[in-house]
């Protein structure tokens, strides 16, 4: 992989930028692979980057419907952070933000992360006892996290409205510094470039239609390009969990539902950081090239359509306009939805599964991109080993037969 | 936006309805015989269909009484609103051919754009 750099530029430069490689390849697949990861995801291709990289696992695949970065990892609202309050999850949440600090140095890939901050508000003495606490539990596990009063908030993020005049003004809130915002596509194309390096098949346009078994253990897929003998099979897709499992009749407690995001038209620097808030329901950034990111809850009902309802919209703007009168004349561009697969405990399922050989990634819900480095790194060690981690094994499918679910409806911050 | 024909009051806006997840999901009545995996799957699993998906509504900003639907989750088309208690009726849906297919409409994924008229009683 010839390495980006300003030398490099200039000396393609000089030869008219026809020597560039190209990014990744484009394979046959071969009839055979040691491992098949299915969802060419953040999460899938940083699964295969890890299993080549640091388990020498080269003859593998990542198996992709559509294009790289088409489904989830195209459309969430790129918000990094890791102030979630239990030891499960603040253990995989602060192991992926430890790997997105290093990331773009490592992948040799300008994934544009941006350590601004992110703000969690408190509008009632409840909220407030309740994000205290997890000030308390993040700083007990090593996660940076603060609280502010309302008046620092607005030290810190001079755009937002504190004043007492609205339903439910701000009372205060907790800040992780290290958190903040990245660019979705240059994480999925930085993870592809190096995996694709390593030797790892990225085959796009191509859909599992079936996943071989004999004897209770994998054998191989059927895809739309022909069939593919692999004794590990690893479902990572965003949206379609369910799809995957039911397959090989696994039953897992995944609702799909639509989580919408829009940006506003690009305008000059005026929000410097992440603000979240959870009863005043919206989330809000802004991107590099201006526009204002935004998102809110789900949809309530279950829909593989990528396409939610207008009146979870118009709840999204009416929460930024208390938050920050100074945006209502902003015009609203663009508008997408994502399918989120959501858990009854907002914990996401990092499992083995009771067929010999087939793993499940997902359950992410509302919160996976966040995830992203560290759910490839933990998932591609529990591919290699056959053995969940310790900070994978909390995630296990059987918690919801033991009852011990990771509670975090709060800390994921995404109406349910 | 969805128009959903309650059966008590006709057509409505979807943002007057709550939804309700899965369909025809019996509460088990000798629950202190149940092990902790039946208990679970009762409790937490669900088929979560990409296709012909039987569900519940109730219509919080009017009659307030529930009802089941049989609504396409591929393209979010609307076969059938039913009373609780009975069960759900045939209905010919535009399918996804393969697991994931996906609409011929609405969906950016032009990979994946196969759907097929099919035949189908949701059971």
């Amino acid at each position: 992989m010839k390495r980006y750099s300003a030398l490099e530029l200039i000396r393609q430069g000089l030869g008219g930028h026809r020597g560039w490689d190209r990014v990744w390849r484009k394979p046959e697949p071969k009839p055979s692979y040691d491992a098949v990861i299915i969802g060419g995801g953040g999460h899938g291709l940083a699964t295969a980057y890890y299993l080549a990289k640091l388990h020498g696992m080269t003859n593998i695949a990542v198996v992709e419907k559509g294009w790289i970065g088409g489904g989830n990892s195209g459309r969430n609202t790129t918000i990094i952070r890791s102030n979630y309050l239990f030891d499960e999850s603040a253990a995989i949440y602060n192991h992926a933000l430890n790997l997105w600090k290093g990331l773009g140095q490592e992948l040799n890939f300008n994934i544009m992360m941006s350590h601004r901050g992110v703000l969690n508000l408190a509008h009632d003495e409840g909220e407030m006892r309740q994000l205290k606490r997890r000030v308390e539990a993040n700083r007990l596990n090593g996660v940076d996290s603060e609280w502010l009063d309302a008046k620092e908030v607005k030290n810190f993020c001079p755009s937002i409205n504190i004043s007492g005049d609205i339903r439910y003004p701000v009372l205060g809130g907790t800040l992780q510094r290290s958190g903040g915002v990245n660019r979705h596509d240059g994480v999925v194309w930085g993870y592809a470039r190096a995996a694709d390096a390593l030797g790892v098949d990225i085959l796009q346009q191509t859909e599992v239609t079936g996943i071989l078994t004999e004897a209770g253990e994998v054998t191989g897929i059927e895809t739309t390009r022909g069939t593919i003998r692999t004794p590990k099979v690893a479902s990572v897709t965003a949206g379609h969990t369910s799809v995957m499992a039911n397959m090989l009749d696994i039953r897992l407690p995944v609702e799909s539902h639509p989580l919408q995001a829009l940006v506003s038209e690009p305008i000059k620097p005026i929000l410097n950081c992440v603000v979240m808030s959870n009863a005043v329901h919206v989330y809000c950034s802004q991107s590099d090239k201006g526009e204002l990111v935004i998102g809110a809850g789900i949809d309530a009902q279950l829909s593989y359509t990528q396409r939610g309802n207008l009146d979870i919209i118009e709840h999204q703007m009416a929460s930024l306009m208390e938050l920050f009168p100074i945006f209502s004349r902003l015009r609203m561009m663009r508008q997408w939805g994502g399918i989120v697969d959501v858990c009854p405990d907002a914990s996401p399922i990092i499992s083995k599964t009771p067929v010999k050989g087939f793993y499940v990634n997902g359950g992410w819900g509302t919160g996976g991109w966040k995830a992203t480095p560290g759910s490839g790194h933990v998932f591609a060690d529990l591919i290699a080993k056959d053995e969940p981690n310790r900070i994978a094994a909390p995630f296990a499918i059987d918690r919801f037969t033991t009852g011990a679910l990771v509670a975090e409806h709060g800390a994921a911050a995404v109406a349910h | 936006m969805f128009v959903i024909d309650c059966p008590n009051c006709g057509s409505r806006d979807q943002s007057e309805f709550t939804y309700a997840g899965e369909a025809h999901i019996a509460r088990p009545t000798e629950t202190e015989n149940m092990t902790d995996a039946e208990w679970a799957e009762f409790v937490f699993m669900r088929t979560n269909t990409k296709g012909l998906f039987a569900e519940r509504w109730w219509h919080a900003t009017g009659c307030r009484k529930f009802f089941n639907m049989l609504r396409n989750t591929a393209t979010d088309e609307i076969h059938a609103v039913y009373r609780i208690g009975e069960k759900p009726p045939k209905v010919t849906a535009n399918l996804p051919a393969t697991p994931a297919g996906e609409a011929s409409i609405g969906s950016g994924n032009d990979a994946v754009k196969i759907m097929t008229r099919d035949e189908e009683a949701a059971s």
